[in-house]
């Protein structure tokens, strides 16, 4: 690696200073991807900003009335391994349990996962179904802007130079919910996702009161995809119904060709998830609704 | 100004300080400058597992950690495994089922497994495989490997209810 200055502030409005400073610096939280792409040269940078010390950017709480929220730099273990995030958001811990391996996962973040903007990133469709919202912070001050316009291109996210991603903000799951992330890989672990499909529904009297759908490594982007969703919305809960979601997420899927699958395959592959992965999300809100009972 | 920098960490249970420039990873310091080798470098981009280590208790690949980061951290090394002559009884378990040939990967399976067994005393051969997937062993054909995770997991398991 080329030689780079560390720094490892304490606080945001150090890191805020720093980054304001030095427009060039790179953000290392889990550094699973960054310290990766400096070592292969794809990236460069004469600072390495370390945000792992800054206490906002480690935050987990929930609160019923306003939600979870979930520090950019939290790790996935650390993620999927917490009480409040297995009861409240069990999708939100089942994919930071699949993204990379053990050790991955004992560094890697959700925000960094988001933020290393990946069209193939698994977190991301289902960050986007969760109705996820970024905390963006720089030195003139923070705006919050939804998951999915979040990510632009491969490897390109909304943040202005000198922003950062303190927290995500996950809105207070809804009684009869339920959601699922979907990814169809190769292997049993480990791999990147040919395509992938994050859900989240809620019902009411047997038939769907909302639902959210986006895709994974089917475009340059994550891609949400609001018209397969709000075309559930007053459907009963039936094989008709989820299909004509998953033909509409097919439809707006715009993939290409590669080692990994043809257009073909995972056009394919993202109406078969999709199916699936609603069927997964509507047990779960089915279960849940019964709980609750 | 380019000097290196001064980290005090804790690895293995000793207090220890080093000097590291910024870009080094803690894979070369542990390495080069501390002289820990058992743990290995593979493949240097995050995939074999073959530097596992843990920092403050959580298993993570070594090259994909900056030294600097391990200021004031815990960190801990294959080289902590055993007790002075005494292999620790996943040691045992490896050599016993012939879990190894090369060894360039054990280190890390070791250290993985000891994270895996301290948290789930009895986990399934499907979770030791998944636990182990970001372990990667070129020889084996990983099958040993789990009965050696089984056969330490049985053993530990054994020799906590002797002393309860």
């Amino acid at each position: 690696m080329k030689w780079f200055e560390y720094e490892a502030p304490t606080t945001l409005a150090d890191a805020l200073a720093i980054l304001d400073a030095n427009p060039g610096a790179c953000l290392l939280a889990g550094g699973t991807d960054l310290l990766v792409q400096l070592r292969a040269g794809r990236k460069q940078t004469d600072l390495v900003l370390d945000i792992k010390r800054i206490p906002e950017l480690n935050e987990i709480s929930f609160d019923s009335a306003s939600g979870l929220t979930l520090g950019a730099a939290v790790c996935c273990a650390e993620a999927y391994e917490h009480p409040l995030v297995k009861q409240h958001y069990p999708a939100l811990a089942e994919v930071a349990s699949i993204i990379g391996g053990t050790q991955i996962q004992g560094r890697a973040s959700i925000g960094g996962n988001l933020c290393n903007a990946a069209p193939s990133a698994d977190a991301v469709p289902l960050l986007i179904a969760l109705g996820a919202v970024c905390r963006v912070v720089g030195i003139h001050g923070e705006r919050e802007l939804p998951v999915e316009d979040f990510c632009l291109a491969p490897g390109q996210n909304a943040m202005n130079p000198g922003e950062l991603l303190v927290s995500l903000r996950f809105p207070a799951p809804l009684p009869a919910s339920g959601a699922h992330y979907l990814r169809f890989i190769p292997r049993n672990e480990m791999d990147i996702a040919v395509a992938g499909v994050g859900v989240s529904v809620t019902l009411e009297n047997g038939a769907f009161k909302a639902a959210r759908i986006a895709l994974a490594s089917v475009a340059p982007k994550p891609l949400f995809v609001p018209a397969a969703g709000d075309s559930l919305k007053g459907k009963p809960v039936s094989a008709e119904s989820l299909d004509a979601a998953a033909q509409l997420a097919k439809a707006a899927a715009s993939p290409i060709s590669d080692m990994r699958g043809t257009v073909e395959y995972r056009r394919h592959l993202c109406a078969v998830l999709t199916r699936r992965a609603l069927e997964a999300a509507v047990r779960q809100a089915l279960g849940q609704a019964q709980e609750t009972r | 100004m380019r000097s290196k920098t001064h980290i005090q960490t804790t690895i293995n249970g000793e207090e220890r300080d080093f000097l590291c420039e910024p870009r080094q990873s803690l894979l070369e310091v542990l390495r080069d400058t501390l002289n820990l080798t058992g743990t290995k470098e593979g493949c240097n981009d995050g995939n074999c597992g073959s530097c596992t280590v843990t920092l403050d208790g959580r298993l993570v690949t070594s090259c994909l950690v900056l030294a600097v980061e391990a200021e004031g951290r815990e960190i801990g090394t294959i080289e902590g495994v055993a007790q002075g002559n005494h292999l620790h009884p996943i040691q045992k378990a490896f050599l016993e089922n012939a879990a190894l040939q090369c060894g360039v990967c054990t280190p890390g399976f070791i250290v993985a497994t000891k994270v895996l067994l301290e948290k789930e005393p009895d986990p399934s051969e499907e979770r030791i495989r998944f636990f182990l997937a970001n372990n990667l062993c070129r020889c084996t054909g990983y099958d040993k490997i789990v009965q050696a995770v089984q056969a330490a997991a049985l053993n530990l398991r054994g020799t906590k209810e002797t002393q309860a």
